[in-house]
């Protein structure tokens, strides 16, 4: 039976990575999961990895894991590896994950599976093309483990009420590895209702015209619970709005229950952080947008003059 | 300071991708340099600016991708490489690592600097992966970048926000889109880059070892279901009302 583990990022309460809850479910259909989990609060992260099925957790509470960026994790993971040999290690996209899998994989020699939506199996695993058009199945081969990074909500995370083995790493980091040093953290992340949990989205792209129209989204977004207002690529690299707002390939990705893009005309790339959503609606003003293809109700219109009408209306129907 | 740039030729994006077989079809595709590399050369000429040196561009990719690295030199570059060979069409992203690592170490380097992923394929690994091989280490995700007495500083996106990292050098940078703004060549620039020097390398000519057996190969390309447009309609002054109606009958309001 093939053992998968699973690259677990926590913060210094113990909280998972909803990454790597993910990445369980689907590493113990596949065989014997098993995870790994480095820097402060991992003892407590334990506790629930192995709730969701990790049968053992090799850990570490060191705080070398997070002072320094990637490496000292990269190099305790490949030596771990070498000595227990497992077939595949899975990792989120999250920022470190990638990190640490592109160099565990370069010295391990192993080749790396990127944007991956789906495993199959210990050496195959499955990616979406062209903005989700085409599936794509792709074999791995050469020495193990195999590395693959998966999408944010690829699988969807549940416990099955287990406790998992524990196994201290007592790796010895070489000084090389220590150089990378984090020696600030800053929060920029607005409060309320993050994006990827959010039951409803409302995105603003290039449509908006200007900046301060993401008041209007905002606006709508209070009046809907559990809202959270996302954006395009095109108008976080223009600055409009921080990047923690940002859907798609390379933000985040999000399957609300509803998601309203508004002024957005849906490049693939877009698509990718929002076509998996429950209900999709638009507001464009272009009849040929590829956003109309993907949503359930569309409408063609001027973005500024239905979204002030949508105000009204949702405060008219709330207030009633 | 020796500063080299990877940069990266890529069907240009504006245009609807194609299969040819199992790889994407570059045939009858303009190629452009990837835009996310234009912020790695723009770092790079900044500091090179800031602190002396030059920037050198290195690309692997077929003959064509000389176009990408002229771009890259018609910014200010000064010079480039290009590694183009055969046997290279279809490479894992560790292969182009292993091929861009020792083209960078055979040029010469105090640091690299990549974008975060290639705007085509999105792997985002190859950076980290040079750093490895090289035996450097890594300042990736920059929203900022300088350079100050030796080691690199940078703003590093996090899921939360940004963390303060430092770094000595010689290492790798990967730099985010927003970085800077990136210049447009001048016509002056266009017309030196002709003549500016670009050496071309096979993997002979590296001498890299590319045996092992790691690699991927596609197994099956199918469609992916379909997400069937719904009601469109045109907006009459009661589109406001069906949305709102839709988000009722969606039972979120």
């Amino acid at each position: 039976m093939a053992t998968i583990w699973v690259f677990a990022e926590c913060e210094a309460d113990g909280k998972v990575a909803s990454s790597a809850l993910e990445n369980l479910a689907k590493a113990r259909e596949l065989g014997d999961a098993e995870a790994v989990v480095l820097g402060p609060g991992a003892s407590q992260a334990a506790t629930t990895l192995g709730e969701h099925g990790a049968k053992k957790v090799y850990l570490s509470d060191d705080s070398v894991f997070t002072d320094f960026v990637a490496q000292p994790a990269a190099y305790a993971l490949w030596k771990l590896a070498e000595q227990h040999q497992p077939d595949m290690i899975v990792f989120g996209m999250d920022y470190d994950s990638r990190d640490i899998a592109a160099r565990v994989a370069a010295s391990n020699n192993s080749t790396v599976m990127g944007n991956a939506t789906d495993i199959l199996g210990p050496d195959k695993a499955q990616t979406q093309i062209f903005g989700g058009t085409k599936i794509v199945d792709v074999a791995l081969s050469g020495p193990n483990p195999k590395i693959v990074i998966t999408r944010p909500k690829s699988f969807d995370p549940s416990a099955v009420g287990g406790t998992a083995e524990t196994e201290q790493v007592s790796v010895e980091i070489p000084d090389n590895e220590k150089k990378a040093k984090r020696v600030e953290r800053h929060e920029e992340e607005a409060a309320g209702v993050k994006l990827e949990d959010a039951s409803v989205v409302i995105s603003g792209g290039r449509g908006l015209l200007e900046p301060g129209n993401f008041d209007l989204l905002e606006k709508i977004s209070k009046t809907i619970p559990n809202s959270a207002v996302g954006a395009t690529r095109a108008v976080v690299d223009a600055g409009w709005v921080p990047y923690a707002m940002q859907v798609g390939q390379t933000g985040k990705t999000v399957k609300p229950d509803v998601y309203i893009a508004a002024g957005i005309s849906g490049a693939s790339q877009h698509q990718v952080g929002m076509k998996e959503s429950k209900r999709i609606i638009a507001i464009n003003k272009d009849p040929e947008a590829p956003i109309f293809q993907i949503s359930d109700l569309g409408i063609v219109g001027d973005t500024m003059k239905v979204l002030p009408a949508l105000i009204e209306e949702l405060q008219k129907r709330k207030g009633g | 300071m020796n500063i080299v740039v990877t940069v990266k030729q890529i069907p240009d994006p504006n245009v609807d991708p194609q299969l040819d077989g199992d790889r994407l079809k570059r045939e009858g595709v303009a190629g452009v340099l990837d835009p996310g590399d234009e912020f790695g050369v723009e770092a790079g000429l900044q500091l090179a600016q800031a602190h002396g040196g030059e920037v050198t561009v290195v690309s692997m990719g077929p003959p064509s991708a000389m176009e990408a690295v002229r771009k890259a030199l018609s910014m200010g570059a000064a010079k480039g490489v290009l590694v183009s060979d055969e046997g290279l069409a279809g490479a894992d992203a560790l292969t182009t690592a292993k091929v861009l690592a020792e083209a960078i170490r055979k040029s010469g380097f105090d640091l690299v600097i990549s974008g975060v992923e290639s705007t085509d394929g999105y792997t985002g690994v190859v950076p980290q992966m040079i750093a490895a091989l090289l035996d450097v280490p890594m300042a990736t995700f920059a929203k900022t970048l300088e350079v100050k007495d030796g080691t690199v500083h940078i703003n590093r996106q996090t899921e939360k926000g940004y963390d303060v990292v430092e770094c000595p050098l010689p290492a790798v940078v990967t730099v985010t889109a927003g970085v800077n703004e990136p210049r447009y060549p001048s016509f002056k620039g266009i017309v030196e880059a002709k003549k500016k020097p670009v050496e071309q390398w096979s993997i002979g000519d590296l001498g890299v070892n590319l045996e092992g057996p790691a690699s991927q190969s596609v197994d099956g390309v199918n469609d992916a279901p379909q997400r069937g447009a719904g009601e469109v309609v045109e907006d009459e002054g009661t589109g406001a009302q069906k949305i709102a109606d839709f988000l009722t009958q969606a039972k979120v309001i």
